[in-house]
């Protein structure tokens, strides 16, 4: 048995009891100070996180080479299903589709900006899906869809179909509001290579 | 000898008699997290399977939730266990302690009832509130988590409160700390926001510094302590290496956070804070596992408790491959481009949670069994050569590494073609779901589950009958717990 004075300093108890605590308070601090200002940056309304508006207005996702990454890209007017919101009405919408979203479960088949469950697509950029067909249509598609995906599904070939979720007109509209205004948050250039609908 | 050893609480002090109670809800909980995982398992491949009726997302959230919940009754068993004997005194609130699990219980309950009776409700905070809350591994409704927080602080208190009113000690220092801030974590998660950026920032904050920061020191602490029931290591060895990996755990584990700010919305410096200290994540497990290794070494591996000591060496393996090995492959946001939302990450998932945590609360299973039966030697001396639980043990682990490839194999299929290749379309994706090697690798994934549900039925088997006829070494033996 080793005598406690015979231990080398960085052996012993006392300097890792001291680092615990020092490497602790110090990596916390840091991360308390990050977290003031990432959720500045990641407010609705930020560069990074539009306002909820941005349904209003056409979106795209592009390669920006001086980043080397993909990035939405926020384009003319364009209003969902033909109406422009004012910021209220727009959030009213978004907080509507948020809460279907959650009220549904629809993170436990899905993913949403890459986190979930891996039994169904990814629902990051869906608004900007090629499998859409074309812009003129997709509106309608994604609404027929959400309302019925049992007789509207699109599985290649897996057979793995959307159950019927009971949405009503206007949970699946706010859905398609929430997939729209996600698919322009600056994501870091992920998904990368994505190919949108045709604009 | 032939000794009929019947479990008989009176080999128990107070804190191991609530102790038992969270295990056996453990093992329950485990039970269904396993049957879940099949239902869910037999729909990825066969979809019409309970289509409708029980939908994939449902028994997925079970399957997730049931893990999260077991293991945290474990963790709680765990700590009341040791406390009395750790503390040198009696546990300060025995009715408290009931209370809370009780309360904890029947709320798990109602829970798992709404989930599969009522499972989804419409776009409003009710459903939030009472039904379920959507949010990956933490879906329990908001009644739920203000229960859960309830009974975490009356855990809290009895623990500090014991350490207090007895012997304080280094493990004392790190476990109340350690519950305090697991505890404190939590109410990260407790609110609703209609930005999915700034939900999932929060959401993390629980996810990751649960699992890969607070639970990782909490099972430092249980290590520290059972390496001196089961082979008798030194306190000062184990406490000092005990703040060793507080020291790398949360040095590396805490802005280690980052790895999940690559692509939520989060600003772009998190791709360099996230990749740098998330790599070092596997070095406190590389010191975790020489440590555990090392002193078993040291004491030639002689135990009186075979089992828990094997299922300790699981942990250290496991912990060191699932959470370090397979989390380090992907944790580089580079890499994690392409293998972010893919099978990658359940492949990583399954062997981390099993490899960290569930065999560390087996190991406690194996521990309290043995004191509950009146501190009988469950080593080589077992009259049926222990072979339930070698086989279990082996089932088990077979189970949970061949998921775990199965699942690697159809990740670095669905990252080539969905990501690489075709760019993360939907009909990218479904090309990916439909490639053979993907389906086969499924396909074993389930080979692989089913192998690990006769693992776990051979383990209740064992944990309901070790010891009961087992042949005593000594005419006088050791109490552990003294």
């Amino acid at each position: 048995m080793i005598k406690k004075d015979e231990i080398i300093w960085w052996a012993s108890e006392n300097f890792w009891k001291k680092s615990a605590i020092f490497v602790t308070g110090l990596m916390t601090l840091v991360l308390v100070l990050l977290t003031f200002d990432t959720v500045n940056k990641i407010t609705a309304g930020s560069k990074r996180v539009p306002a909820y508006t941005v349904i209003n207005n056409q979106i795209d996702y592009k390669y920006n080479k001086t980043r080397n990454m993909f990035e939405p890209v926020i384009g003319s007017e364009s209003p969902l299903f033909g109406n422009m919101l004012t910021a209220e009405e727009a959030e009213g919408l978004i907080n509507l589709g948020k809460l279907t979203i959650q009220a549904k479960n629809c993170m436990n088949c899905h993913t949403l900006l890459g986190n979930g469950a891996y039994y169904a697509p990814d629902l990051t950029k869906a608004w900007l899906d090629p499998g859409w067909g074309a812009k003129s249509v997709r509106e309608t598609l994604m609404l027929n869809f959400l309302m019925d995906p049992e007789n509207n599904a699109r599985t290649f070939g897996t057979n793995r179909k959307m159950p019927n979720l009971g949405l009503t007109e206007a949970e699946a509209k706010s859905i398609i509001a929430y997939l729209k205004w996600m698919s322009s948050i600056d994501t870091n250039g992920f998904p990368t290579n994505f190919k949108t609908i045709k604009q | 000898m032939i000794n009929m050893h019947t479990l008989n609480t009176i080999h128990l002090n107070s804190g191991q008699k609530i102790a038992i109670k969270y295990f056996s809800m453990a093992v329950v909980l485990f039970v269904v997290q396993i049957v879940f995982g099949i239902l869910a398992g037999t729909q990825f491949n066969n979809p019409e399977f309970l289509y409708q009726i029980i939908d994939f997302n449902v028994n997925r959230m079970v399957h997730i939730n049931a893990m999260i919940i077991w293991l945290l009754y474990g963790f709680i068993g765990s700590v009341y266990w040791l406390i009395e004997d750790e503390a040198k005194t009696e546990l300060v609130g025995k009715k408290l302690a009931n209370f809370g699990f009780w309360v904890l219980t029947i709320a798990v309950l109602v829970v798992v009832l709404v989930f599969l009776f009522i499972q989804s409700g419409e776009g409003s905070y009710a459903s939030i509130w009472l039904i379920n809350e959507g949010r990956e591994y933490i879906e329990a409704p908001r009644w739920a988590d203000i229960g859960i927080v309830f009974v975490m602080l009356i855990f809290f208190y009895n623990i500090y409160a014991t350490f207090i009113k007895g012997k304080w000690s280094g493990i004392a220092g790190v476990l109340v700390l350690d519950l305090a801030a697991l505890a404190g974590v939590y109410l990260a998660g407790m609110f609703y926001s209609d930005n999915i950026s700034m939900d999932q920032f929060w959401w993390w904050w629980v996810v990751h510094l649960w699992v890969e920061a607070t639970w990782e020191v909490l099972v430092g602490c249980i290590m520290a302590w059972v390496l001196m029931k089961t082979i008798n290591a030194d306190r000062r060895i184990v406490t000092t290496w005990l703040y060793i990996e507080v020291t790398l755990m949360l040095g590396s584990g805490i802005l280690g956070l980052g790895h999940h700010y690559f692509w939520i919305g989060t600003p772009e410096y998190w791709l360099t804070i996230g990749g740098f200290f998330s790599a070092l994540e596997p070095i406190p497990l590389v010191a975790m596992l020489v440590h555990a290794l090392y002193d078993s070494g040291v004491k030639n591996f002689k135990s009186t408790n075979n089992p828990a000591l094997a299922w300790l060496i699981a942990h250290a393996f496991g912990n060191f491959f699932g959470a370090g090995v397979w989390g380090f492959f992907q944790t580089l946001p580079q890499i994690n481009l392409y293998t972010h939302g893919t099978q990658w990450t359940a492949s990583h998932g399954h062997l981390a949670f099993f490899g960290a945590y569930a065999t560390i609360n087996i190991a406690m299973f194996y521990m309290a069994i043995q004191v509950w039966r009146g501190n009988i030697h469950m080593g080589s001396s077992l009259i049926d050569n222990g072979w339930k639980w070698k086989t279990s043990l082996a089932l088990l682990n077979i189970g949970v590494v061949g998921m775990t490839i199965a699942m690697l194999i159809a990740g670095y299929k669905q990252a080539f073609i969905e990501r690489a290749v075709e760019g993360s379309t939907w009909s990218g994706y479904f090309k990916a779901q439909s490639d053979p090697s993907f389906l086969l690798a499924m396909d074993w994934r389930m080979t692989f589950g089913w192998i690990m549900a006769l693992g776990l039925i051979i383990l209740i088997w064992d944990l309901i009958t070790i010891g009961s006829h087992s042949e005593m070494k000594n005419n006088k033996p050791k109490l552990l717990s003294t």
